[in-house]
């Protein structure tokens, strides 16, 4: 075990997995000499050599077609979209390409790609560097969608997603690189070091996709989020005097349903809560399973907490964030009535 | 698994990385005047020269020479040199404020404010500017108030953006001047979309629109490209070529393959290649191709060669990726040392001119800045009202966005 911040654990899974299998390469925008805008590939150049880690033309389109043609030629590569806000130009390879590729051959041909970048508000970038366009994605059929929240889930879930044969989406909350993040800016920085989920295996293990993890047990509502809110929620959670339970989704699609049914079944309460904007987020789509599964059990109605339908605004980035305050709102609305 | 012998994969590499010694002797750089000026309508398929060779008129004894010579007044000239400095003392001012905590984020421009304030005072106030981020020049030559640039950078209630952009993500419609975006290349061809409508509508007006050379990998490139090619737009396509990427020097844009400005060729329109440093060059491009956008013959490439001689931006250390000195023996010099020795050379500005300048614009700068922080900065004094940011979203808000302004009590 060693102490890893979630841009080491996310560097170590990468590392972990040139070592493992020759035919995992790794580029993007300033991955290779530079190490990532973030840190996340720092040295894996040095280490594993110009042609197995490198820098791309400022092509997103480009990046994720070379991706794809490299997957179909056997290779398994991990490629960095340096913001999650600059994916779409490459929205069209990951969604007529990539995620239909197997289907449409009869299954002949697919391309186990890895599309790491980092996604979400909260280090004042404006509107082009903390948007959460995760919904976009869970929206396709054929790509699975990755958002976690701690150091020790991102390595073993980066792992199984480079190692997984379909595509993968794989975001990374930016705001959660460094610590945990509990929803209010003023409190001092924290640091992965002093938190058990930033103890990390060196070597190889894997969290599989499609399993939720129960982050904090309870028995008079449940919290269903991933991301840089399962912290808020937990944060608000513990505030609130209620006894609530917190469930972390870590995979939005394929999405473990049934992990979420028991925990519901057994509040009877729940509330949704993620940080991107709330019309036709993946918020709508939990909320609407759980209704479909748990009707009968519920005592209230489910609400949901998540952004403002708007653009990120960079000078009322609190205002916007749906912080602690927020969440506990919505979390007494949903016991209380 | 696949066997690992990856020897015929090429990627490319800088000439030098952080330790080495830079430098530029074997640049292939035409001489000051070596290239003569064509007629403005020439056929693109005569003008192969000029997408390969460098554009230049003064050298570096501050000597101009050869047919692109613009021979402009030395009042212009002037004006040119202090709209340079305005942007380089405008630039330091804004780093330092954000480095103390006033401001999130800046652009600097450094080394490459002839391609800014030459290429606007080149054009006519109408033309359309769609730039990217990096020329705030721009604004500075057409008279934009310091204040409200500053006002913009603090996102306070002085703020036209009102608070929703980042830092240097200018708009100014007054001043034909497009709202900048944070995603790369986004601009080129919606330049070519408002030349279009310029055409279409029989007006003079015509656009110009820059992009880094990083950034031409983009397909918005070849959209732009392909789109003026077609309509003939009336459009300038600057591609400001200041050799790096952030951390990726031009080789990963294709830059070591064939020159920016060769591209143009491909695409059946004029490439020209210039001295980015060398304001009278960079004028008397911009204004060839403004002639020949507005008499008809489409658009032109122009790559103006150039060295990004600072960061990539407040979050970049470029220590980190290339030698320190690079921008020191960059053999193109440095755009405001230039015009300033070249007007000292024709007996129109002195080194006490060139001070009393300087101090001049500091104060001004100093001024401006003080009257902005007394308004508000990210973290103090006023702000645009909370209750704006649901606004602007759509022309008439929806009830969704009304219910969540309610929901947030403001
Ligand atoms: C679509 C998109 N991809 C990536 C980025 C991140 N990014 C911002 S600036 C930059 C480098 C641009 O380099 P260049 O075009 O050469 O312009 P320069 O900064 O040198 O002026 C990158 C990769 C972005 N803003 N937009």
């Amino acid at each position: 075990m060693a102490k890893m911040n979630m841009v080491q654990a996310i560097n170590s899974a990468q590392d972990v997995m040139l070592e493992k299998d020759n035919s995992v390469v790794i580029f993007g925008e300033d991955v290779g000499y530079f190490g990532g805008v973030f840190n996340c590939t720092e040295g894996l150049q040095k280490k594993h050599g110009l042609q197995r880690v490198f820098d791309t033309p400022i092509a997103e389109g480009g990046i994720i077609a070379m991706a794809i043609g490299m997957g179909v030629n056997e290779m398994r590569p991990v490629a960095e979209i340096q913001f999650s806000d600059y994916i779409y130009p490459a929205f069209d390879q990951i969604l007529s390409e990539a995620s239909r590729l197997r289907y449409r051959s009869g299954g002949e041909y697919w391309a186990p790609i890895t599309v790491r970048t980092p996604c979400g508000g909260g280090i004042r970038g404006g509107q082009t560097h903390s948007q959460s366009p995760e919904g976009i994605f869970t929206h396709v059929s054929g790509i699975k969608t990755i958002m976690p929240s701690n150091p020790y889930d991102a390595k073993g879930l980066l792992i199984s997603a480079i190692e997984d044969n379909d595509p993968v989406v794989f975001f990374e909350p930016k705001r959660l690189y460094n610590g945990p993040f509990y929803g209010d800016p003023k409190d001092p920085p924290q640091a992965w070091e002093k938190h058990e989920l930033g103890e990390v295996p060196e070597g190889h293990y894997t969290i599989p996709i499609g399993k939720a993890n129960t982050v904090r047990k309870g028995t008079q509502m449940t919290i269903v989020t991933y991301g840089t809110m399962v912290h808020v929620s937990t944060a608000a959670a513990d505030l609130s005097g209620y006894d609530v339970e917190v469930i972390d989704l870590r995979t939005l699609i394929p999405m473990d349903l049934e992990h979420i049914v028991e925990s519901v079944t057994r509040t009877g309460r729940c509330l949704v809560v993620h940080e991107a904007t709330k019309t036709g987020g993946f918020g709508a789509e939990i909320l609407s399973q759980i209704q479909e599964e748990c009707f009968w059990a519920l005592e209230a109605p489910i609400e949901r907490v998540a952004g403002w339908d708007l653009p990120y605004p960079h000078a009322f980035e609190w205002e916007y964030f749906p912080g602690k305050a927020r969440v506990l709102d919505a979390i007494k609305h949903v016991m209380e009535g | 698994m696949v066997p690992h012998s990856a020897k015929n994969l090429n990627v490319p590499a800088p000439r030098h990385r952080p330790g080495e010694k830079p430098e530029f002797d074997d640049l292939d750089i035409s001489n000051a005047g070596a290239l003569p000026r064509p007629h403005v309508m020439s056929d693109p398929k005569e003008l192969f020269p000029f997408a390969n060779g460098i554009i230049r008129v003064l050298n570096m004894k501050g000597q101009a020479h050869g047919e692109w010579d613009p021979k402009l007044d030395p009042e212009v000239l002037r004006q040119g040199l202090r709209d340079m400095l305005t942007t380089r003392i405008y630039d330091d001012r804004m780093q330092n404020m954000q480095r103390v905590g006033k401001m999130s984020f800046y652009m600097k421009s450094r080394g490459e404010e002839a391609v800014a304030v030459a290429q606007a005072m080149a054009l006519d106030k109408d033309d359309m500017l769609f730039p990217s981020y990096r020329q705030q020049g721009l604004l500075i030559s057409r008279g934009r108030d310091l204040l409200d640039m500053m006002n913009h950078c603090l996102s306070n209630a002085g703020d036209n953006c009102k608070g929703r952009q980042l830092p240097i993500m200018y708009t100014w419609k007054e001043g034909n001047f497009f709202s900048i975006s944070g995603n790369l290349g986004t601009q080129f061809c919606q330049a070519v979309g408002w030349a279009v409508a310029s055409s279409y509508k029989g007006e003079d007006a015509i656009a110009s629109t820059w992009i880094g050379e990083g950034t031409t990998a983009t397909a918005d490139f070849h959209h732009g490209m392909t789109f003026a090619a077609v309509y003939d737009a009336p459009v300038l396509l600057n591609v400001v070529n200041n050799q790096w990427a952030i951390s990726s020097f031009q080789g990963f844009a294709g830059g070591e393959k064939a020159t920016f400005a060769s591209r143009g060729i491909g695409y059946g329109m004029p490439g020209l290649r210039v001295d980015g440093n060398d304001f009278l060059a960079v004028y008397a491009v911009t204004k060839w191709a403004a002639e020949r956008a507005r008499n008809g013959g489409g658009p032109t490439l122009i790559e103006l060669f150039t060295y990004r001689a600072d960061a990539h931006s407040t979050s970049d250390d470029p220590t980190k990726y290339r030698p320190e000195d690079e921008a020191r023996v960059w053999p193109l010099g440095d755009p405001v040392e230039r015009l300033k020795g070249h007007l000292i050379e024709i007996g129109e500005w002195s080194e006490e001119r060139h001070t009393q300048a300087m101090a001049e614009i500091t104060s001004l700068v100093t001024q401006k800045y003080k009257q902005a922080e007394a308004l508000g900065t990210l973290n103090t004094g006023e702000r645009p009202p909370v209750s704006s940011m649901f606004e602007d979203v759509f022309e008439e808000m929806p009830d969704n966005l009304r219910r969540q302004r309610q929901q947030l009590g403001v």
